[in-house]
Formats: structure tokens, C-alpha cells, sequence
């Protein structure tokens, strides 16, 4: 009896991880939080510096926000998240200056915008002010992990056809001429278009 | 300080340096609300307004305030709650004052503070150490320039609703990032104009 609880509950929190992975996929399913999926990914050191601080805020912010969840009065929810959510955004922003100041200034203003991301407002709103701050943080970390894993996919494709490199080191032959578009924002516009319509097409043959 | 002239940054921001098409800021309210020309041309007019207002009162609270208590640590927190404590006041403003102006802009007012670009004005005039003047004409630009973007894309996606035989896989946010990224390669026609 107790075993069978155990294994319940394991399964919820590991279904609560995987659904914010896959299922409740943050940008492919709801479309949140791809300005900087877009505007950051043509480095793919940027890429991994900015799917870490997403998913630190996103993991602290919701286990306050779900901590404190029955304090904050209705009216001024939003107010109340958003300033949890900065704090943890200047953190981050804070860390990124004092130890890898060349990715800092790459992303420039694209890490204070975290706050305003709307993945870390959707998941506060639709998950952490609702449940347990255990099951909060899990549903955080697995959101925070599925939007790195997009960043870096996106990153993967552009910065060895735009930069010829991977993290800096030269990958592409030698006879490689560099597109020049992938850096830039229209190259952007068309990967994530590309990427959307391949993974809904796969989507509806598995439904 | 930055010395360029208030024209050409109002200029650029609207055309070279476009914050939705260069910058990529903005995008969730672009992707939802660009599906009828009327509700983005609402949306249009909304971000406009508050983008100035808010960039008018976070200058002086940053350079006045912040600079010479060395807090500048605190920016992103203060600028967020002006930016909340701003659209929340307009909103009781034209509920109470302006009620037929409810339908077509008040509505959309709560979705700007979390619009990523009424915060970046900010940032990017402190990272840019833009004078006041500067400011305004940068924020004004910036925000015609987004629902210059938007309006257009909104035109678009009403006539390509029209032809309709845009593959199942591609509906919906999908076509509007390929249209996003043509109307990006149009719009880098326009930078040898001006140059910043």
C-alpha cells in the first residue's frame, strides 16, 4: 500500500516535470517567450547563458510565487509576480556581469528582459499560483529545460551557417561561405517558421 | 553623452533599426493579436502611447534618482513597477474619463505590461546614455515603428486568409514567422538611409 503511494506520486511529479518538457511545450505549443529565443540564439554560448538564467528565475520565482501564493491578494498578483521575477532577473544579470563578462555584453538589454518573458509570467499564473511549491519548482525546471533545449537547437543551426563556428571554435570546411542572413533577424524569423511547421505536421500524425 | 541628432534616432528607430523586424522584441502580442487589422491598429495606438509615457518617466527616476544614489542595481525592478503603476493608472484613467475609448484601447492595455518592448525602451536608453530629448524621439520611434510592424502584418494574414491554402502544418504562428522574416528582408532595404 505505502509502495503504491510512493509510485503514484512519483508519477505525477515525474508526469508534472515532462509535461513542461515536451507536452506543454513553452514555445512550440503556446508561442510565449521567442523574443529571445530569436534575438540571442546566433551564438550558442548566448544561447546556453540564456536558457540557465531563464531557468534559474523560472525555478525560484515560481517556488516564492507558490510559497506565498495564498498571501498575495488577487488584485495585485501581477504587480507581486513581476517584482518577484525581477529580483531574481537582477541575479542573474548581476552573475552574468561579474563572471563571463563578454556573454553580458553580447546579450546587453536581452537579460533584462527575462523579466518580461512571457513563459516565466504564463508559468507563474498558470501553474505556481495554484499548486505546491515542490510540484512548482519540477513544472519550472522542466518549462526551464524544454525552452534551453529550443534555444539550443536554434543556436546549432545558426551559428555554424552564419559564423561558420561552434562556441567559437571553427567547425564548417574551408570552402564555407558564411550565410549571413542566419546572424540577423530575418534568418531567425524563417529557422523558427521552419522549425514550427515541422514540428506541427509531426504532431498531427501522432494525434 | 550621445551626441546623434533626435531626428535620426526618431527615423531610425521607425525604419532601420525596427524593434519588432530588427530587434525581435515583441513578438508574443504580434504572433496573437495580429489576426484582424482593427484590434492591431488598437494595439498599435496603445504601445505608442504608453512606450513615450513610460520612457518620459523612467529617464528622470534613473539618471535623477538612481545615478546619484548608486543604485543603479535597482533599475530593472524599478522600471518594471513605473511600467505596471503606469498601465494600471491609464486603465482607471480611461474607464472613468473616457469610457468610449474602452472597447477599441483600454482592452489591450493589460497585455502591454508584459509586452517586452516597453521595457527595453528603457533599457536600451540607459545602455544608449540617451539625453531626454533623445529619449522621447527614440520611444516615439520605436513604438511607431512597432505598430507600423504590426499593422502591416495584420494586413497581410486578412488577405492570406483570403487565398487559404496554406499547408495545415504551417497555419497560425508558423506563416506568420515566414511573412515576419520577409517583411525583415524588405525592411533591411532600408538601412543605407540612415546610418546611426
Amino acid at each position: 500500500m505505502i509502495n503504491q503511494q510512493v509510485d503514484t506520486k512519483q508519477k505525477s511529479w515525474l508526469k508534472v516535470m515532462t509535461m513542461g518538457m515536451w507536452n506543454d511545450h513553452p514555445i512550440f505549443c503556446m508561442v510565449l517567450g521567442i523574443c529571445s529565443a530569436l534575438a540571442i540564439t546566433n551564438r550558442m554560448d548566448n544561447a546556453i547563458a540564456m536558457g540557465a538564467g531563464v531557468t534559474f528565475c523560472l525555478v525560484f520565482s515560481s517556488f516564492f510565487i507558490s510559497l506565498f501564493r495564498n498571501v498575495i491578494p488577487a488584485r495585485v498578483r501581477m504587480l507581486a509576480y513581476m517584482v518577484t521575477i525581477a529580483t531574481f532577473v537582477i541575479c542573474t544579470d548581476r552573475f552574468l556581469k561579474a563572471y563571463f563578462p563578454p556573454i553580458s555584453a553580447a546579450m546587453g538589454p536581452y537579460v533584462g528582459l527575462i523579466i518580461t518573458n512571457c513563459i516565466l509570467m504564463g508559468r507563474a499564473e498558470a501553474f505556481a499560483s495554484k499548486s505546491n511549491p515542490w510540484l512548482s519548482v519540477l513544472d519550472a525546471f522542466g518549462c526551464g529545460i524544454g525552452y534551453s533545449f529550443i534555444l539550443i537547437l536554434m543556436a546549432l543551426i545558426r551559428e555554424p551557417m552564419g559564423f561558420g563556428t561552434i562556441l567559437g571554435q571553427r567547425i564548417m570546411p574551408q570552402f564555407w561561405t558564411n550565410w549571413v542572413i542566419l546572424t540577423i533577424a530575418p534568418g531567425a524569423f524563417f529557422l523558427l517558421g521552419v522549425y514550427l511547421w515541422i514540428l506541427r505536421t509531426l504532431a498531427r500524425k501522432t494525434e | 553623452m550621445n551626441t546623434t541628432n533626435p531626428l535620426i534616432i526618431f527615423l531610425a528607430s521607425i525604419f532601420t533599426h525596427n524593434i519588432a523586424l530588427v530587434y525581435i522584441l515583441g513578438m508574443c502580442p504580434f504572433i496573437v493579436i495580429s489576426r484582424n487589422y482593427k484590434s492591431a491598429v488598437g494595439m498599435g495606438a496603445a504601445v505608442i502611447f504608453v512606450v513615450t509615457l513610460t520612457a518620459m518617466i523612467n529617464w528622470p527616476i534613473y539618471w535623477l534618482l538612481l545615478v546619484p544614489l548608486h543604485s543603479e542595481i535597482l533599475s530593472f525592478l524599478i522600471f518594471i513597477i513605473v511600467i505596471a503603476a503606469t498601465v494600471q493608472f491609464l486603465e482607471m484613467v480611461i474607464e472613468r474619463f473616457f469610457p468610449p475609448l474602452q472597447s477599441s484601447f483600454g482592452i489591450f492595455l493589460p497585455l502591454i505590461t508584459v509586452n517586452c518592448i516597453v521595457l527595453a525602451v528603457s533599457l536600451f536608453m540607459v545602455l544608449r546614455n540617451y539625453s531626454f530629448i533623445q529619449t522621447v524621439a527614440y520611444s516615439a520611434g520605436t513604438a511607431i515603428g512597432w505598430a507600423l510592424a504590426i499593422i502591416l502584418m495584420a494586413s497581410i494574414k486578412e488577405k492570406l486568409s483570403l487565398i487559404g491554402d496554406i499547408p495545415s502544418g504551417l497555419r497560425g504562428p508558423g506563416i506568420t514567422m515566414i511573412i515576419a522574416g520577409i517583411m525583415a528582408l524588405a525592411f533591411m532595404g532600408f538601412a543605407g538611409i540612415i546610418t546611426l
